[in-house]
């Protein structure tokens, strides 16, 4: 085939989306987590969160929270310019402390889930999600 | 008494010594001129199963030469760790002679000399005689495709990928998984799933609506060889819809999901599985990292990154076996399983010589009739070749730096994009260039030449995103391609700092001046995983710029300026 002058000239429709680099916590994710925990100390166990390591895609990110004996998890999106994602509250006749849900996330960053267990204490469970161009497989 | 791990660890060693042996015949062989057939296949069978993994063929039916990369970097806990060593220090490592047979077939150095000595490798005739040498063995052998199989030809490009799955039909594979199948459209995917007689597996195959299982791809299958009760789990590639087009196959959800991948091993094991085997597209490193994770896997058949490892790698109780790429090598894995466990293996790469195994003849004349219609095309000469041209490395090959001049030519372009993947076939000096050739190293579904305008901030964020995927130290945030190939332009890269801070000194090469944020550049590239990108096929480019070169000589590059390695 030969290429003619105008074919080569063409310019190509965006090559790349643009996301940006990863996105720093906000202060405000902080003050929320201070808020909902008034301070106390949280455990690193007793909480699942599930999360992908890489989104597929940003404005739909499939996550699930799963902590036995909870009355109430606070899903955050750390890097979000409002980071409160939601929270789920379970009646003492749930049958399981499992929610699931999409979140939308404007780049890299932490997920954060905290359950406030039924005898009052913390845990508090965190993801790191990726939010990529992409395009470079083998 | 003997515990289960110093039996593995025991049987580990034994095959180690194995394989030196073998090695050291090799070796002795090659003085004498007498490679032979039964040399490369001899193998003492072993237990009472034995697995046969071949991976990432890349649509590769004839004998190809492949030079295997001399920079491949660890990071994180796999620094310095297989198989992020290269050249000299892999052959240390493995007591492979400098110049032997297994230092062509396996590693980097000396590679257009010995590549005249030694020959073509792969070509799945070969590839066939191989496997039904091991059935003569043990008829019941398990066949397993780790995917990337219906990629990367010309004729896979027109055939929409019949010719390989005609082809590897006749090989009669017992399951398979998948990657850039997927490249070629879900509803063509399905016609074809649907048409295969064995299985196609991968639970991590979901559906992007409701995020559930799908019926097309079960996540197991179930074999009863050798009077064991054996568990096949697949895992696809995890990172598709990202490293790939997703808009080509949007009903599909991928990711590691290894708690999914425990519910399954735990599923089988209370179906009463003896022995549990994942055929897995993760990459070396991924699958390293679950197997430390997820516990109940005896043997990872690994594929993606294209690794050849003369030695299974142990992780925990879980032996990972990696095959290498483009039909240059076959894995045997025979396992010893008894009251339900395994209890030792004995695994040998079998590099696939194709001046030494004898095609088979079936196989052959099948593969003759795929490419029967386009021979014309196939074999057209564009071009020749003073230089070794070559794809594997982390961050130059002279294939792509040959194809970014093409792009920076025929396009005229100031910087020249070409996607860091890992698949394509070597050329050594003085051989001509075919079509064939070209589209071997950049055919797939998705190849056209975009021509954009970039601001040098952009570039560095899209310089940023990629190292990050290859040089992110948990192997889980990697997507196991290289660095994306740069033309035009001189970088340098830490690649230990985190993402954002490993590149600088960005330099445009012609003016020799430093890339201004503010200032737009005209960027040429292929591969771009956006819908609607515009631009001539990138085999088109290629073959125009080698037309009018006439020969091809690559200079070497040392525009990347790496830190840390």
């Amino acid at each position: 085939m030969t290429l003619t002058r105008r074919n080569v000239m063409i310019m190509g429709a965006g090559a790349f989306v643009a996301f940006g680099l990863p996105m720093r916590a906000t202060a405000a994710g902080e003050d929320r987590i201070a808020e909902f925990t008034g301070g106390a100390a949280m455990a690193d166990s007793g909480i699942t969160l599930t999360a992908p390591e890489i989104a597929e895609n940003g404005n739909t990110v499939p996550i699930e929270v799963a902590a036995p004996g909870a009355v109430e998890i606070l899903v955050l999106a750390m890097g979000n310019p409002t980071p409160g994602v939601a929270t789920f509250k379970f009646g003492a006749l749930a049958a399981s402390q499992t929610a699931s849900t999409r979140i939308r996330l404007a780049g890299t960053q932490d997920v954060v889930a905290i359950a406030k267990m039924s005898d009052g204490s913390f845990a508090k469970a965190s993801s790191n999600v990726k939010v990529t161009i992409g395009g470079c497989g083998g | 008494m003997i515990s289960r791990r110093d039996f593995l660890q025991t049987s580990m060693a034994a095959s180690a010594i194995l394989g030196a042996s073998s090695f050291g015949n090799w070796a002795k062989l090659a003085a004498q001129q007498a490679l032979t057939q039964d040399q490369l296949m001899r193998f003492d069978t072993f237990g009472n199963v034995s697995l046969i993994h071949v991976t990432d063929i890349h649509a590769q039916l004839k004998p190809i030469y492949f030079r295997e990369p001399s920079i491949n970097i660890g990071v994180g806990e796999n620094k310095g760790a297989v198989p992020h060593v290269t050249g000299a220090d892999f052959r240390k490592l493995y007591g492979i002679d400098d110049g032997s047979p297994t230092h062509y077939a396996l590693s980097a150095g000396d590679f257009s000399a010995l590549a005249q000595a030694y020959g073509k490798v792969g070509g799945l005739d070969r590839m066939a005689t191989v496997i039904n040498a091991i059935r003569a063995d043990r008829p019941d052998a398990i066949l397993l495709d780790g995917g990337d199989t219906w990629h990367g030809s010309y004729t896979c490009y027109h055939t929409a990928g019949q010719d390989m799955v005609n082809v590897m039909n006749a090989l009669k594979p017992d399951a398979m998984t998948f990657h850039w199948e997927f490249t070629l459209g879900s509803a063509r995917v399905q016609e074809i799933v649907e048409s295969l007689p064995f299985a196609a597996l991968g639970q991590n195959i979901f559906d992007a609506e409701w995020d559930e299982p799908v019926d097309l791809f079960p996540p197991y299958k179930f074999f009863e060889r050798g009077g064991v009760k054996i568990a096949v789990i697949g895992q696809a590639f995890p990172y598709m819809p990202i490293a790939n087009p997703g808009w080509m196959f949007p009903e599909y959800s991928f990711g590691i999901r290894d708690e999914n991948m425990q519910t399954m091993v735990d599923e089988v094991r209370g179906q009463g599985a003896e022995l549990v085997v994942c055929l897995s597209h993760n990459g070396f490193d991924v699958d390293k990292k679950m197997a430390g994770r997820v516990t109940g896997i005896d043997v990872i058949l690994s594929g993606h990154t294209h690794d050849a490892l003369p030695e299974p790698v142990l992780v925990g109780e879980t032996i990972i076996v990696a095959s290498g790429s483009n039909g240059k090598f076959v894995s045997r894995v025979d396992l010893d399983v008894r009251d339900g466990r395994m209890m030792g293996f004995r695994h040998k790469l079998i590099p696939i010589f194709s001046d030494v195994i004898e095609p088979d003849k079936e196989v052959a004349a099948l593969i003759d009739a795929q490419r029967a219609p386009y021979l014309d095309q196939l074999t057209e000469v564009i071009g020749k070749t003073d230089s070794l041209l070559y794809r594997r490395g982390n961050f130059n090959g002279t294939w792509d730096d040959l194809i970014c001049d093409a792009l920076l030519s025929e396009r005229e372009a100031d910087i020249a994009m070409s996607p860091g993947v890992r698949w394509g076939p070597s050329l050594i000096p003085g051989q001509d260039i075919t079509r064939e050739d070209i589209f071997n190293v950049t055919s797939m579904t998705y190849g056209k030449a975009y021509r954009s305008e970039m601001t040098g901030e952009f570039i560095k964020v899209i310089l940023e995103d990629v190292a990050d995927n290859i040089f992110n130290p948990d192997p889980y945030y990697q997507q196991g391609g290289d660095m994306v190939r740069i033309g035009g332009m001189g970088y340098r890269i830490d690649i230990n700092q985190p993402q954002g801070s490993r590149i600088s000194d960005m330099t445009l090469l012609k003016t020799g001046e430093a890339i201004d944020p503010a200032k737009s550049y005209v960027v040429a590239g292929w591969a771009s995983v956006n819908e609607n990108t515009e631009g001539p096929e990138i085999w088109d480019v290629v073959e125009s710029h080698i037309r009018t070169l006439g020969t091809v000589s690559v200079t070497p590059n040392n525009s990347v300026q790496v830190i840390g390695a």
